[in-house]
């Protein structure tokens, strides 16, 4: 009976639907989430009042954030879309944040505390041009001082209070670029200076409170205007003309142009091209040439006058006034690894107001931007702070000598993420002991199971969790048994490489990318992708484990490759490489050598493909594979997938032996003017499949197709390539094709008519699962594709899988045709969806779950069973039992199983799986600008207890069990001797 | 009032009760776009619903079209999507704590721009873009609060459970037992060599 009970315990269990579902005391216990900005473009204090100091600042990733000043945490911050890039930043009315974004065309206001939006105008454009934001400084709630907007060819003036476009001017005449707006404080004039075809300087002046033109300018300059420009002062601005050797001197007081020209050469000498740099320095403007920075003072006629040269590694900031009508400027200069602040007076450079040397870690390169703000200090003197950018987009504050804070912004930007596992633990490392005593330990429990019967105080509840986080050991830098411990390395945009720790987000060490040979035209290299070069294991278990990183000489596909091994353990490059080939694809090898490192290709522009590691070891291990080695390419534009093979080695090109020439075997054309690829994906290589069968509810086999070599394709109509909802549904069909990459076979095509891209799939298994966008039904969709081998389905007892046609023994070969078959679903799905992945176990005996990044930067765990081609409108009993769920038209969306509970991954652009030692449980990792790591179970943790799991509570049971036995043992006792003397 | 006006210029229009937006040019528009329509609604989030979290209008994005214009609300709920041409558009709205379905929105070319909006998931239109949400959202699960059903359900009271009925239970049908099938049962046990728990507690005896 007992059995009974447990086995239908057990049905209960297996039949209820599996949902990731967390109570809110377990938040932040297994995952972590870090909350990042991206590489900070503009910066304006907010420190006048007293309170809350806080600068705002707006990024590269589209953010506009508020930072506390002192601690340099977020106040608030809004991720803008992707294409609302964020043109100017700047506080009006002492209250609102106004942004002005996409090109100039839309501007914003925020409510400088708390962030919420006041107002949000659309202007109006008509043509690409530059966006120049222009806030009044003073605080007065006026009309006569509007915000001037100039984007799109027009200049529009609008009220700071409501974002009333109280006018604008149209300055798309032709040829007309406007490159500065002024407005001198107090005045009602607006200067608005452009340049027609780059040859004729116009100003006009503008009344600030019509838009009415009061005069126009303008003045035939010969030579031609180059792009660099420097407002110095409210009257003056200084250009480069087009042979960028004369600096020209536009002055346009009163109504009058006229232009003043110094040669560069007479101002330094042996002078290349010039360049004038951003900063905004009152009567004063920073050249480059020859790569020194030079400043230049422009006095009350328009002369220049060299001040003082520095050095090209110089950062410098935009002026600032400070007491007594003086300005002052920052500038940063490296020398070793220090860097020193200096604070000048930009009338007289050689008063320095502050001199500061502060060590600064090699691995934040180089200062990339300077805002500097200044404060008074109780004795009256005036004190700076200094808002720095690094090379590595990182955001530090530098006051009185010191860093106060930093942010790892370069975490915002992440491009790829492999994981690495963390050094065994030796003998002779101390264990941190987790519990002393066992009172401590039974307290302990005590205190859980109170908790998890809602027992608990407050302050028992604040225990349990410091407990929780304390026992676990989480954070150690020690593999641990079941592989919950783990680094993630990630490459970001900036070129640098962190590992984070699974157990706590923290980065455990980071390494900025170098140039080999530190060369002028590769100075820093941008990081590409990143490879699992080097998995110790079996025969190398005292080597440490490496990782290849692959990066490139500028941002052209042909510029030169750069390798960088980097050990994973200590966080130190190995060695690194020019490669002098560019690199198109890498292919990792399902072959490793003595050492374990991994054989790599990369294919370069030529059609060479080069072998790496460049031992001799390795090249006969590729030798020996050598006709086993395929590939394809893709040329999304053209609509060609080609497959490719080895030819030959390139010895009669050059005399490098691990160069290949390859040969092309066969090419899929797709036809242009109705298909256009959106999308491809394969497998992951690495994936681990448990069994190839799977039995059918009546006892039927199902072979399911697993081969490494499918590619998925996705293609829609040149029309519907665009947005959702740009085209009819008549227009618009996407067609998703299965591709063998070893034969270039079509093995499976399915057409949706009235369907359009954006196309999100993941392929694992025998499956791929798509989403796409229904323009019938105007909903999205998802739909599951299952493909089946037919061939070895006759396979079904087990003398046939002994000794039938495709038995055991058969060799499996890729060229081989097999008879495959498919089976596919559709449902709806809710939400638009930014990215699909997949779980992935250590053995792949767990079931999976879909892991879909929704468009609200949320992350929904979705079980495959709910996209099963099996599903129907009534399943059977025995179908109920194997738990097929009823088929119903749309994905259920359960609040609970969004494994980002309560938080959102900002800006999220990829998700990425790895399996920990432990089967039931995989490692998740989502990146945008915020990163999320949580451990998942897709079945439960059905191979280990929960940290739930009430040893109290078990301890209690058997106490009262041999308490009970002892019991009835004493009762039976007297009862017998009773009965006895009876 | 129809919440989709003409926005070329030569027009003022006017956006609603609070704020009023002046949009008057006197200036040629550049030709060759097509015309372009404003899409004005609201957001409202019924009080009863803002369990635990306050209705944050702050932290809500607007989604037009799965990420092509993302805007956000101001103070009184309200979001405009500027410039947006005439055809038929999907609005989603994100916020933490709660679903909303998306929104077909047709914007007519014929009727300057007139709005038809219908809920995607009920299929419900309506009459003004004002969205609400379909239901809260609770991310976590709730604790159960302390009974004793949930301890008996637990694995480890079942099993005290079963005990307890083998214990006190079982005796007494025993008893209700003939004396003499009883011995027989045990007999015919004994003979098949299958354990009993009289053979596995002999001190008992």
């Amino acid at each position: 009976m007992a059995i009974r009970v447990y086995l239908l315990f057990l049905l209960f269990l297996s039949s209820a639907i599996v949902t990731y579902s967390l109570y809110e005391d377990q938040a932040g216990l297994m995952d972590w989430h870090q909350r990042y900005i991206g590489k900070v473009k503009h910066a304006v204090f907010h420190t006048q009042k007293t309170g809350r100091k806080r600068v705002i600042v707006s990024t590269e990733e589209n953010v506009v954030a508020s930072l506390d000043l002192r601690l340099g945490e977020i106040f608030w911050r809004h991720v803008l879309g992707t294409k609302d890039a964020i043109d100017g930043v700047d506080i009006a009315l002492g209250k609102y944040v106004i942004t002005l974004s996409s090109e100039g065309s839309t501007l914003r206001a925020w409510n400088l505390p708390d962030g919420q939006m006041v107002w949000e105008t659309s202007l109006h454009s008509a043509q690409q041009s530059k966006s120049l934001l222009s806030v009044p400084v003073n605080l007065k709630v006026d009309k006569d001082y509007p915000i001037l907007v100039f984007g799109g060819g027009y200049l529009h003036a609008v009220s700071a209070i409501d974002g009333e476009v109280l006018w604008k001017k149209d300055f798309t005449a032709e040829g007309f670029e406007v490159q500065r707006v002024l407005q001198p404080p107090g005045s009602r004039i607006i200067y608005v200076l452009g340049f027609v075809n780059s040859a004729e300087a116009v100003v006009y002046q503008i009344d600030s409170k019509t838009g009415e033109v009061v005069s126009q300018k303008s003045m035939e300059f010969p030579g031609g205007f180059s792009g660099g420009i420097s407002s110095v002062s409210s009257d003056k601005v200084v250009v480069l003309d087009s042979t960028r050797s004369i600096l020209v001197t536009i002055i346009f007081l009163d109504g009058g142009i006229s232009f003043q020209k110094t040669r560069i050469s007479d101002l330094v000498e042996d002078s290349g091209n010039a360049e004038i740099l951003s900063p905004l320095l009152t009567n004063m403007l920073a050249v480059k040439v020859n790569k020194r920075t030079i400043f230049v003072r422009v006095d009350g006629e328009g002369k220049l006058e060299v001040v003082d040269s520095l050095s090209d590694e110089t950062a410098m900031s935009d002026s600032l006034p400070v007491a007594d009508d003086q300005e002052a400027f920052a500038s940063i200069h490296h020398e070793g690894s220090k860097i020193h602040l200096m604070v000048k007076l930009v009338n007289d450079l050689d008063t320095v107001l502050l001199k500061e040397s502060i060590q600064m870690d090699q691995h934040r390169g180089r200062v990339h931007k300077v805002f500097v703000n200044n404060y008074i200090r109780t004795d009256r003197s005036n004190g700076f702070r200094a808002l720095i950018v690094m090379e590595d987009h990182s955001l530090l504050l530098l006051q009185q000598g010191a860093i106060v804070w930093s942010r790892e912004e370069g975490l915002a930007s992440v491009t790829d993420v492999t994981t690495a596992e963390l050094p065994v633990e030796k003998d002779g490392v101390s264990v941190s002991k987790v519990e002393h005593t066992l009172v401590d330990w039974l307290k302990g429990h005590v205190l859980k199971l109170k908790g998890s019967l809602l027992l608990a105080s407050p302050e028992d509840v604040a225990a349990i969790q410091e407990m929780r986080l304390k026992s676990s050991g989480r954070s150690k830098l020690t593999r641990d048994h079941n592989g919950f411990r783990k680094l993630i390395i990630a490459l970001t945009r900036a070129g640098k490489l962190f590992a984070l720790h699974t157990g706590d987000g923290r980065i455990v060490w980071s390494m900025l990318l170098n140039s080999p040979s530190k060369s002028e035209a590769c100075e820093r290299p941008s990081g590409i992708s990143l490879y699992q070069w080097q998995v110790p294991h079996h025969h190398a278990m005292d080597e440490n484990p490496s990782v290849l990183v692959v990066g490139r000489c500028g941002s052209d596909s042909s510029a030169p490759g750069v390798l960088s091994f980097v050990d994973v353990y200590t966080g130190k490059e190995i060695s690194s490489s020019d490669i002098g080939h560019s690199v198109v694809q890498v292919l990792p090898l399902p072959f490793t050598d003595e050492t374990e490192q991994r054989l790599h290709l990369i294919a370069d522009t030529n059609g060479h493909v080069h072998l790496y590691p460049k031992t001799s070891e390795a090249l006969s291990i590729f030798e020996r594979e050598f006709q086993n080695v395929y590939w394809y390419t893709v040329e999304a534009d053209d609509g060609i997938i080609r497959g490719h093979a080895m030819k030959s080695s390139c010895s009669g090109e050059t005399a490098d032996k691990y160069c290949f020439t390859t040969r092309e075997l066969w090419t899929v054309v797709f036809p242009s003017e109705s298909e256009k690829i959106i999308s491809t994906l394969t497998r992951k290589p690495n994936e681990v499949v448990h069994t190839q069968a799977k039995v059918n509810t009546d006892q039927d086999l199902l072979y399911k197709y697993v081969s490494k070599n499918l590619l998925f394709v996705a293609t829609v109509s040149p029309k519907g390539a665009g947005e959702i909802s740009s085209v009819t549904p008549e227009e618009s069909a996407l067609v998703v094709y299965l591709i063998d990459t070893i034969t270039g076979r079509i093995l499976h095509r399915l057409s949706h008519q009235g369907c359009q891209g954006p196309v999100h799939a993941v392929f694992s298994e025998n499956w791929v699962v798509y989403h796409y966008f229904n323009l019938r039904a105007h909903k999205y969709e998802v739909t599951v594709v299952e493909i089946y081998d037919q061939s070895r389905a006759e396979n079904k007892n087990v003398w046939k899988l002994i000794l039938g046609k495709h038995n055991l023994t058969a060799p499996i070969s890729s060229y081989s045709r097999p008879e495959v078959f498919t089976k596919s679903q559709s449902y709806f799905f809710a939400q638009s969806v930014k990215t699909i992945a997949v779980t992935s176990t250590a053995k792949g005996i767990t079931s999976k779950q879909l892991l879909i990044g929704t468009i609200g930067d949320q992350i929904l765990a979705l079980d495959k069973r709910f996209v099963d081609p099996r599903r129907t409108l009534n399943p059977s009993q025995a179908e109920k039992e194997e738990g097929i769920i009823p088929l119903t038209d749309s994905l259920p969306i359960i609040p609970q199983s969004y494994i980002t509970h309560s938080l959102k991954v900002e800006g999220l652009r990829g998700i990425i799986t790895a399996p920990a030692k432990l089967e039931s449980t995989t490692h998740v990792f989502a990146y945008g600008v915020d990163l999320f790591y949580t451990r998942l179970a897709p079945s439960k943790t059905y191979d280990s207890l929960t940290d739930d799991f009430s040893y109290a509570l078990l301890l209690i049971t058997i106490v009262a069990l041999v308490a009970a036995i002892y019991i009835t043992w004493v009762l039976s006792e007297k009862k017998e001797l009773s009965e006895k003397w009876r | 009032m129809a919440p989709i006006l003409r926005s070329t210029s030569f027009l003022a229009f006017l956006v609603f009760q609070t704020s009023l937006f002046l949009f008057a040019s006197t200036l040629p528009i550049s030709s060759g776009s097509e015309d372009s329509y404003t899409i004005t609604g609201r957001v409202r989030i019924p009080a009863s619903t803002a369990i635990g979290h306050a209705a944050k209008f702050s932290n809500i994005k607007v989604v037009l079209n799965g990420g092509q214009y993302i805007t956000f609300l101001r103070p009184d709920g309200y979001f405009t999507f500027h410039k947006v041409p005439a055809g038929t558009h999907l609005i989603e709205v994100y916020a933490l704590g709660y679903f909303f379905s998306p929104v077909r929105v047709d914007v007519s070319a014929r009727h300057r721009g007139k709005v038809q909006a219908t809920l995607t998931e009920t299929r419900r239109s309506l009459t003004e873009l004002v969205l609400e949400p379909l239901r809260a959202e609770q991310y976590y699960e709730m604790r159960e609060p302390f009974n004793v059903m949930s301890i008996v359900k637990s694995p480890m009271g079942l099993m005290v459970g079963f005990m307890v009925l083998v214990m006190f239970v079982m005796p007494k049908m025993m008893e209700n037992i003939d004396p003499e099938e009883m011995n027989r049962a045990r007999e015919e046990m004994s003979s098949q060599g299958v354990p009993s728990l009289s053979s596995l507690l002999p001190a008992r005896r």
